[in-house]
């Protein structure tokens, strides 16, 4: 079943006065169940790709089909209510709010989708259990080590049952211990039917997926 | 997203920075604080000489010379006309003879000089009054007599003394019979007057009471210098002013004399102190301005600190109107705390210059410090809010 597919995608930013065509006439198609590995140098159009697959900007042309319906000339607030429900992030650096318990990481997506406070918890502890976490829902991202911290932020892309998991070089600030826990920890969310695009530098990492996508110059090779 | 958990998000983050959200929330306590304690000064002031003018009698009216206007046009000088003055006492003669609703007509004049009594010396207010002062101001002597009409008629140096004046001139002496010197002239003390207190802050007791004919001679002046007239009540005040000016109109030009009741003056004080009050007011405004404005400069750079946490969030699915209200109702926090606050020390600061200082808390002070910090909160807020409700999530996820 397709979830989502690019076509034709081009993307092209105005820093100054010369154009960046960072993607070109770009198609690719995601299916349930895929656990696709972007990799490519640095400048490459690898980064544009993952944030209009998640649907953090949208195309100069071409169109981006998310579950049958076109994306592409969405405004800022149905974009942001697409990331909400259907779409889950993880970053390289984390990016938890630094403030706040695990429980309140997590629980964020739900807050903005307007999830009553029972079900949050409910919630938030299914996915807690499946990163391996139980033991940490009252403390603080500084409390807590980088592999932990990203098992959070996965636990916080999880929590609303997207339908893509995007990870933009997850493994990229943990070692590689750690970093391999962290790709185990997808292949079995993989196994139990969850969907991943992962942007990685590391060759050993990439093999984990069952699809790997090289991309050069805003093309895909 | 509901509104409780925008609150409790706001609240979480302004926790995090104590210190500076406290000295934020000080700016707004202090311009809060400042317009209600500045309007209960006023508006006490106001109510405070509004209730001393008509602790003067509202059966009084008084005619002055010349045209008097105490209005807000800043036209006349009151009291410019005291040296012209062309009353005579004819002119009371007149008033008594052929007004209705009269009781008394007193010839008024008012001076100041130097007492002496055997070395000591004091300034006072020095009064010329009839004899029936006692019966218009309701003061009466306690010791001693008030001077006669007989005394009057015939200008004698005699006086009547306020409680001050004995104290200051003669101690532990009594008075009655003593000499009193007012400038170069002797006169005799007749009596001492109760006590009244201080009316709009004079001191009613530092007063010498002389006949008016006597004060005419005293200061070398040939007209009376302002009369003192007693409705006979102080329902009947309108048509008294009327039949004044109808009677002195015969005599006297348009321009010549003023009468005012006591109801007017009040009206013209309190209306001048009206204004003195609001400006007072503005004045503390702008430092409610001035907490505004550092509302808005912690919002953006707060909303710069989090940049990252804005784009985590838009990631997540927040959609640009609940960053936006998120922001607002953080500056709305803080407003609102610094104007809580600044409310209750508002008025524990009037209640406490209270005690030496008449105040009142107008209630409506206290909804407009209310409003105004609640509005500074959104308008000061609502620049960084739109700010960070635009940021967009790929830039600010990148941020360092």
């Amino acid at each position: 079943m397709s979830l989502l597919k690019l076509v034709n995608v081009s993307k092209t930013y105005l820093p100054d006065s010369h154009a960046v065509e960072a993607l070109k006439k770009t198609s690719l198609e995601i299916k349930k169940g895929d656990f696709i590995a972007i990799m490519g140098p640095s400048g490459s159009g690898k980064s544009t790709l993952m944030h209009l697959i998640g649907c953090l900007d949208i195309p100069t042309s071409g169109k981006v089909i998310f579950e049958g319906k076109d994306v592409s000339s969405l405004s800022e607030a149905e974009l942001a209510r697409i990331r909400n429900q259907k779409i889950g992030f993880v970053f390289q650096t984390f990016n938890l709010i630094p403030r706040v318990t695990t429980l309140a990481n997590v629980e964020l997506p739900l807050i903005y989708a307007g999830v009553n406070k029972q079900e949050r918890l409910k919630r938030v502890k299914e996915v807690i259990n499946k990163v391996g976490l139980e033991e940490r829902l009252g403390h603080f991202p500084n409390q807590l080590s980088g592999g932990e911290q990203q098992r959070v932020a996965i636990a916080r892309a999880l929590v609303n049952k997207p339908t893509i998991i995007l990870a933009d070089e997850p493994t990229g600030n943990l070692d590689s211990k750690t970093g391999r826990e962290i790709i185990d920890l997808f292949t079995k969310l993989n196994r139990e039917g969850n969907t991943f695009v992962m942007v990685t530098h590391d060759q050993e990492i990439a093999k984990s997926a069952n699809n790997i996508i090289k991309i050069k110059d805003g093309e895909i090779i | 997203m509901d509104f409780l958990e925008l609150i409790k998000v706001s609240l979480d983050a302004l926790r995090i920075n104590k210190t500076r959200s406290g000295l934020t929330i000080l700016g707004i306590v202090i311009g809060v604080m400042s317009v209600i304690l500045l309007i209960s000064i006023g508006s006490g002031l106001q109510t405070y000489i509004t209730e001393q003018l008509e602790g003067l009698g509202g059966d009084s009216l008084f005619v002055f010379p010349g045209e008097l206007s105490f209005g807000t046009d800043g036209g006349g000088t009151p009291g410019a006309g005291v040296a012209n003055s062309k009353f005579t006492f004819d002119h009371i003669k007149d008033l008594e003879r052929e007004a209705k609703t009269i009781k008394t007509v007193m010839a008024y004049i008012e001076n100041n000089g130097t007492m002496g009594y055997k070395g000591k010396t004091t300034v006072t207010q020095v009064s010329g009054v009839g004899v029936e002062y006692s019966d218009v101001r309701d003061q009466y002597v306690t010791e001693g007599s008030f001077f006669s009409q007989s005394q009057y008629n015939s200008a004698k140096k005699v006086a009547v003394i306020g409680t001050t004046v004995v104290e200051d001139l003669y101690g532990q002496e009594d008075p009655i019979g003593k000499k009193l010197t007012i400038s170069d002239q002797t006169y005799i003390v007749l009596g001492v007057l109760e006590e009244k207190g201080a009316l709009g802050g004079v001191d009613m007791d530092n007063q010498v009471f002389i006949p008016a004919t006597t004060a005419m001679r005293q200061f070398d002046m040939e007209n009376i210098q302002s009369l003192w007239v007693q409705s006979i009540s102080s329902e009947t005040i309108p048509e008294t002013k009327a039949e004044i000016e109808k009677i002195l109109l015969k005599t006297l030009d348009e321009d010549e004399f003023s009468v005012l009741d006591t109801k007017s003056i009040s009206g013209m004080i309190s209306n001048i102190l009206g204004i003195l009050t609001a400006a007072l007011g503005g004045i503390a405004a702008i430092s409610l301005v001035v907490g505004g404005i550092g509302v808005m400069n912690i919002m953006l750079v707060s909303v710069t600190e989090r940049t990252r946490e804005i784009g985590l969030r838009k990631a997540v699915g927040a959609t640009p109107k609940a960053i936006l209200i998120q922001f607002i109702i953080e500056a709305v926090i803080l407003s609102f705390f610094g104007g809580a606050i600044g409310i209750l020390l508002g008025i524990l600061g009037s209640l406490a210059i209270g005690q030496f200082f008449t105040t009142t808390v107008a209630p409506w002070s206290i909804i407009l410090a209310f409003c105004v910090s609640a509005f500074v909160g959104i308008v000061f807020g609502v620049a960084p809010a739109a700010k960070a409700s635009k940021l967009n999530p790929i830039e600010a996820l990148r941020y360092e």
